[in-house]
């Protein structure tokens, strides 16, 4: 089971609390966990990944075991820890702005 | 006894507030999306518990929701209220927060560049949902305004949503150049009369209309003159701020341009300035009383590089002769040290017997008058900056 860290806009907007547990079919890549994210909370689609593209959002950033994944490529494996659950996946809004 | 609610966007949720006729005691409800800028939230004449949001983000991009009971819950299109989250076909739940501009051989234009500010080629890009103009015919139809520049229209309640490609492909697209706020399609007027007949306005392209029900435009522009662009009185590339109309003469259109503020007595073929002796012509907001077609408001706004009224004195100006000759309200409104802006699409009316006139303010106060300008209160005065009103009369 894999566990995903929403920031707090996506969370009230997939109507979820605290973090997501997601099952993942296959390697577990940053495409993989999206891709399922997006099956079970249809509503986040286009809110992380651009609809036509399925680019990340310019804004957003992701991180696994502490290190910055978001330049990473989508479908490079994440760490054993992710796949296991042991770590949380997050996503994480830049800070920009006040 | 009849009611009005009011529709308040803001930078960070939207705001709705009711009242009785009298319009003088208010309940206030919100933030909705809290932390989420509202631009633009409207509902349907038809059936005054539709409601349509444009919820957006820096971070997250576009959502729409939609209210079935006068805004008390609210759901994406595509995830109908109290459903599963999730379909056994994964779809097409999340299709509502999709706008792709149509670059199909078959149907759209392939309209690949607009020009940007320094007149280079810049791809057309989906930014946000500006304005949501509900159909005065059907609940499930609605157009949405879009940055970068197109309509789109979804005819199932916000579930999908299609372009009108024959705006953006109609000729002069290539040519539109963004305003400051961005290449914005904020002006959506839809014809009572007409079916067939829309008006729409874009920063800084200027008018369009369509007389087909969308399938072609042409810009009708004619007898503006925007000194600021190479050619003042060109066919396109005029920033118009707002267009409005009383829904009783269609043909009569009010515009407040980037300066000028501007009459068409036919449908928009022409303008002449009706500015008269404003302050300044400069502004954002015009509005037309609801029963006095020839009775327009504005909000004089001191330049466009200082976007606060002149002398630190918020005045909402009044003609009741169609323009020209310009009255000042300031019975309740700050006359000292107010340096706040009025946006574009933050002016409304009511449609009681005695007119009741709407606007919100950078500053977050949302003024109201119950007596067609002669005097005004704040309903609320500590909203974040306030971007879109509009108003429902309910019977």
């Amino acid at each position: 089971m894999i566990v995903v860290i929403l920031p707090a806009h996506l969370r009230a907007l997939a109507g979820v609390q605290g973090d997501v547990q997601l099952e993942v079919d296959g390697p577990v890549t940053r495409r993989s966990i999206l891709d399922a994210l997006e099956a079970r909370y249809p509503m986040l689609r286009g809110t992380i990944r651009d609809h036509v593209a399925g680019e990340r959002r310019p804004l957003l950033r992701f991180f696994a075991c502490g290190e910055d994944v978001t330049h990473e490529s989508p479908d490079a494996p994440l760490p054993q820890p992710i796949a296991s659950g042991t770590e949380p996946f997050y996503i994480i809004g830049a800070i920009a702005g006040g | 006894m009849s009611n009005v609610r009011v529709l308040v966007g803001t930078r960070k949720g939207a705001f709705i507030l009711s009242s009785d006729g009298k319009r003088e005691k208010w309940n206030v409800s919100g933030p909705h999306f809290a932390g989420w800028e509202i631009y633009h939230l409207k509902a349907s004449s038809v059936d005054p518990n539709r409601l349509y949001a444009s919820q957006s983000s820096g971070w997250f991009g576009q959502i729409i929701q939609r209210s079935d009971d006068g805004g008390k819950t609210w759901f994406q299109p595509g995830t109908p209220a109290g459903t599963p989250m999730t379909t056994p076909e994964g779809m097409p739940m999340g299709e509502s927060n999709k706008f792709v501009y149509d670059t199909s051989a078959e149907t759209g234009k392939p309209l690949l560049t607009h020009q940007w500010y320094d007149g280079t080629p810049h791809p057309w890009e989906f930014k946000r949902v500006w304005h949501l103009e509900p159909s005065l015919h059907d609940p499930d139809t609605v157009y949405a305004g879009i940055e970068d520049a197109a309509l789109f229209r979804s005819t199932n309640g916000g579930q999908t949503w299609e372009e009108l490609s024959g705006l953006r492909g109609h000729g002069t697209g290539s040519q539109w150049q963004p305003g400051a706020g961005g290449l914005c399609l904020h002006t959506i007027l839809l014809d009572p009369a007409n079916r067939e007949r829309i008006v729409i306005a874009i920063s800084a392209a200027g008018a369009f209309r369509t007389d087909d029900g969308g399938a072609t435009w042409k810009p009708i522009n004619r007898g503006l003159k925007s000194e600021y662009i190479p050619d003042p009185t060109a066919e396109i590339g005029h920033c118009v701020h707002h267009i409005a109309m009383n829904p009783s003469r269609p043909n009569v259109l009010f515009m407040q341009k980037h300066w000028d503020v501007m009459r068409s007595d036919d449908a928009g073929d022409s303008w002449r300035e009706v500015s008269g002796n404003l302050p300044t012509d400069f502004g954002f907001v015009i509005d037309v009383h609801a029963h006095e077609p020839e009775t327009i408001y504005v909000v004089p706004i001191k330049s466009d590089s200082e976007h606060y009224p002149p002398d630190g004195k918020l005045r909402v100006f009044r003609s009741r002769t169609g323009g020209n000759e310009w009255e000042a309200l300031t019975n309740g409104l700050p006359q000292e040290n107010c340096y706040l802006n009025v946006l574009r699409d933050a002016m409304a009316v009511d449609s009681l017997d005695s007119c009741g006139v709407y606007f919100g303010t950078s500053g977050g106060q949302v003024y109201a008058s119950a007596d067609a300008g002669d005097t005004w209160a704040p309903i609320v005065r500590d909203l974040p900056p306030v971007l879109s009103v509009e108003v429902q009369t309910l019977k």
